[in-house]
């Protein structure tokens, strides 16, 4: 900047002697307060460098020095979280599933617990409020494959069936088609005889004595002479009006011909116990558990 | 192009700078009928506020019993008999309209009232400057000081005063941290460090604030950052009464002499003598005597000093007064002087207030203590069970809001044979399931509702769930859909 001393005659401040087109500009310099507060960020930046990680290197970065890491940060926080549920938790992990469906606040407790771990582990298969999908079954209704009481789901969640786990629910429906055990035609009519059972509509033609009689040399075994299902085996109830797989004439051929097999993993192992226990109350409350 | 104009044509007599650096204000103490109202106010709001969290209110065992006490850890705000739960927060809306209404009514009937006497800034200012004229002196003392070398004397009053005003500062944050916990149990422990840290820090914060804009900020909070005297100038009209100069009476200014000269040819002198005690008291430092302006909070100080001052030359006092143009106009134009409370204005403000007061106090009057919400599962929003029949799950929310536990029972109307089933109720009684409801919480349940509804039914039926307090026989209900999948 050039010396000069000009006064400005309307303010009466000096001038910076810069003039453009006939504007000069005045000398007004930042008001005090905001320069200082100015260096003040700047000797604050040089201390962020020192004491946080600030400055990247070829291969790695300055690590300030306390060693600050949000990685670190976060776990230290989780610790404490988990620190801080332990107390709570480990009431939960000590009442049996009874009990705790006995206390309110231990129900709210599991019910909380179980409702977030069932959205991270259960909802992309069974849906996030458990109402499940073609395969998936419904955990809201009353028609359960391995059994609805706590102990039953319990144990369902923990070992899964056909998932490999050594104590896992084992059982499959058998691929009568594929195998050469039934004819099509046969296999029709099984349909529709299973369909008469919960009292759907059955074909025209339908043979309903040839299909009880093919029935009852192929089925009864697992589903009962009746056809009411069995839970040690994972047999479905085919008398009540819930089909995991579909009820319409088509989808039962399907099922006949191929068989099924839908798998259900074990968390055990994934979950910790207190958990698989919180999720176990949590399915049972969604009201149809028996 | 055009011949440069010469600046001092471009300056004007009214065109003053559109910043000019603050001017140190010192208010010249003074006495009369409107600083003894504004000292009795003043008492009466610091009273208030630093004594109200130690007023005892008894609500029976288990609750706190504060008077007035805003408990967030417990979601709780206690006013005296009130007890307000947070789905109650629009008793407080009432109360910002009807604060709202309250200064517009003021505004209208006395122009800045709340400034010039209620307002924090002004009361504690106000202190703030009682202070400062005790230890260093009144306005002719202070001017002088500032204008002189410092002295070790002036240094230890300067010393003295910042002193005082820090520890009411502190003491003004610490009374409002009062208001959040119980009082005498806060201060013990303020005292031995067992406070909460946040209590510290409000009263840091609290501290801070007020020692900045009590001691130092002052006018210019009024003037630049309250956004009051803008909205207030869109809100008054020229009825209302304000401070103000009567220049029919005080102009032409001059001395006693003077007007005693110019008044014995029969021509025309004004009362004021030109003294500028009106512009020494001012608390804002403005003068008067411009007119109605935005740095006047209207505290009356400058009819105090200009009433003495009237007094002592034996002239009519009142050359300061609460007035309005209107009266000034009339007096000019030798008419009566006319003031006007009831008008069209203050009447639909007055008349607000009390609907806003009747609609508040219905509200608090007819309030429930036993409450239930309800919320459709949303996902599903329906099953078919087994046997064909349809089931909603809902989550029904109650509030006892009574300082005891009571048992209800819980009843569904519905579609027709519905059955209830409450997820984990600790006391069922066949088909009517009934729970505890703990004293002053809220209780969440999951309830199941089902009907043996067929294809042919409505899509969806209402369904009421009503609660019934076994003991005092105390009903609510809340209404939601049954829906079919």
């Amino acid at each position: 900047m050039s010396e000069h001393n000009e006064i400005d005659r309307v303010s009466g401040r000096s001038t910076t002697g810069h003039e453009w087109d006939g504007i000069k500009e005045l000398n007004t310099p930042l008001p005090r307060w905001w320069v200082l507060t100015f260096y003040a960020t700047i000797i604050w930046a040089i201390g962020y460098w020192v004491v946080y990680p600030a400055w990247p290197l070829v291969s790695g970065y300055t690590t300030g020095l306390f060693q600050y890491s949000t990685r670190a940060s976060v776990a230290t926080d989780l610790a404490d979280l988990e620190k801080l549920r332990g107390e709570k938790m480990a009431v939960l992990g000590n009442a049996s599933l009874a009990d705790i469906e006995k206390d309110p606040a231990l129900l709210a407790l599991a019910r909380a617990r179980g409702k977030t771990v069932f959205a991270d582990n259960c909802a992309p298969c069974h849906g996030s409020g458990g109402a499940g999908a073609k395969g998936y079954p419904n955990l809201n209704d009353d028609d359960w494959l391995w059994g609805g009481s706590l102990d039953q789901i319990m144990q369902t969640i923990q070992f899964g069936a056909r998932s490999g786990h050594a104590k896992t629910h084992e059982g499959q429906m058998l691929a009568f088609g594929r195998d050469g055990v039934l004819k099509k035609d046969e296999i029709v009519t099984v349909a529709n005889y299973v369909r008469s059972l919960s009292g759907l509509s059955t074909a025209p033609k339908f043979d309903a004595t040839a299909g009880k009689k093919l029935f009852t040399e192929n089925c009864t075994s697992c589903h009962g002479d009746n056809g009411k299902g069995n839970p040690e085996l994972g047999a479905p109830n085919l008398t009540d009006q819930i089909w995991l797989y579909g009820s319409d004439e088509e989808a039962l051929v399907e099922t006949i011909t191929n068989g099924r097999a839908g798998v259900m993993p074990a968390w055990v192992g994934r979950l910790d116990p207190v958990t698989v226990k919180a999720l176990a109350v949590y399915v049972h409350s969604l009201g149809g558990g028996k | 192009m055009n011949k440069p104009v010469p600046p001092d044509e471009l300056m004007t007599d009214e065109d003053g700078p559109l910043y000019a650096p603050r001017k140190k204000v010192y208010p010249q103490s003074v006495s009369g009928r409107f600083r003894s109202i504004k000292w009795r106010l003043m008492a009466v709001c610091l009273g208030v506020y630093y004594l109200l969290p130690f007023v005892r209110w008894h609500r029976g065992l288990g609750a706190p019993d504060q008077a007035v006490l805003i408990d967030f850890p417990n979601r709780r705000f206690y006013f005296f008999f009130i007890e307000l739960w947070p789905q109650e927060i629009y008793y407080f809306t009432g109360l910002l309209v009807l604060a709202a209404l309250a200064l517009f009514l003021m505004n209208a009937l006395g122009g800045r009232i709340w400034c010039g006497y209620l307002c924090p800034q002004t009361v504690w200012t106000d202190l703030f400057y009682a202070v400062e004229r005790l230890v260093e002196g009144d306005r002719r003392a202070q001017i002088k000081a500032d204008a002189g070398p410092m002295t070790a004397k002036r240094a230890g009053r300067r010393a003295l005063k910042h002193a005082i005003w820090l520890m009411i500062a502190w003491w003004t944050g610490g009374a409002w941290v009062l208001y959040f916990a119980d009082a005498p149990t806060l201060v013990r422990d303020l005292a031995t460090f067992q406070a909460p840290a946040i209590a510290y820090v409000w009263i840091a914060m609290l501290t801070a604030s007020t020692y900045l804009l009590a001691g130092y900020m002052r006018e210019q909070v009024c003037v630049y950052m309250c956004p009051w005297p803008r909205i207030q100038a869109a809100l008054t009209d020229e009825w209302a009464l304000n401070v103000t100069y009567k220049y029919d009476r005080g102009e032409p200014r001059c001395s006693v002499k003077k007007a005693f000269d110019i008044r014995s040819l029969g021509e025309k002198a004004g009362d004021c003598i030109d003294c500028n005690q009106c512009v020494a008291v001012c608390p804002t430092g403005i003068d008067i005597r411009d007119g109605a302006q935005l740095g006047c909070i209207q505290c009356g100080l400058c009819i105090d000093a200009c009433d003495a001052v009237m007094t002592k030359v034996s002239r009519k006092t009142g050359l300061i007064g609460y007035d309005n143009d209107i009266n000034v106009q009339r007096r000019v134009a030798g008419k009566q002087e006319i003031f006007k409370p009831v008008r069209a204005r203050t009447v639909v403000y007055a008349g607000l207030i009390t609907v806003v007061c009747a609609v508040m106090l219905y509200a608090l009057m007819s309030r429930t203590l036993l409450d239930v919400n309800v919320l459709h599962d949303r996902n599903p929003i329906a099953v078919r069970l087994s046997d064909g029949a349809i089931r909603n799950g809902y989550t029904l929310r109650f509030l006892n809001k009574r300082g005891f536990d009571r048992v209800i029972a819980i009843d569904v109307d519905g579609p027709a044979d519905a059955k209830l089933h409450v997820i984990g109720a600790d006391s069922v009684t066949p088909d009517r399931p009934m729970i505890v409801l703990a004293r002053d919480t809220t209780t969440e349940l999951r309830v199941l509702v089902t009907a043996p509804l067929d294809e042919r039914a409505e899509k969806s039926v209402p369904v009421t769930f009503r609660v019934t307090d076994i003991g005092l026989g105390e009903v609510a209900s809340a209404t939601d859909h049954f829906v079919l999948p």
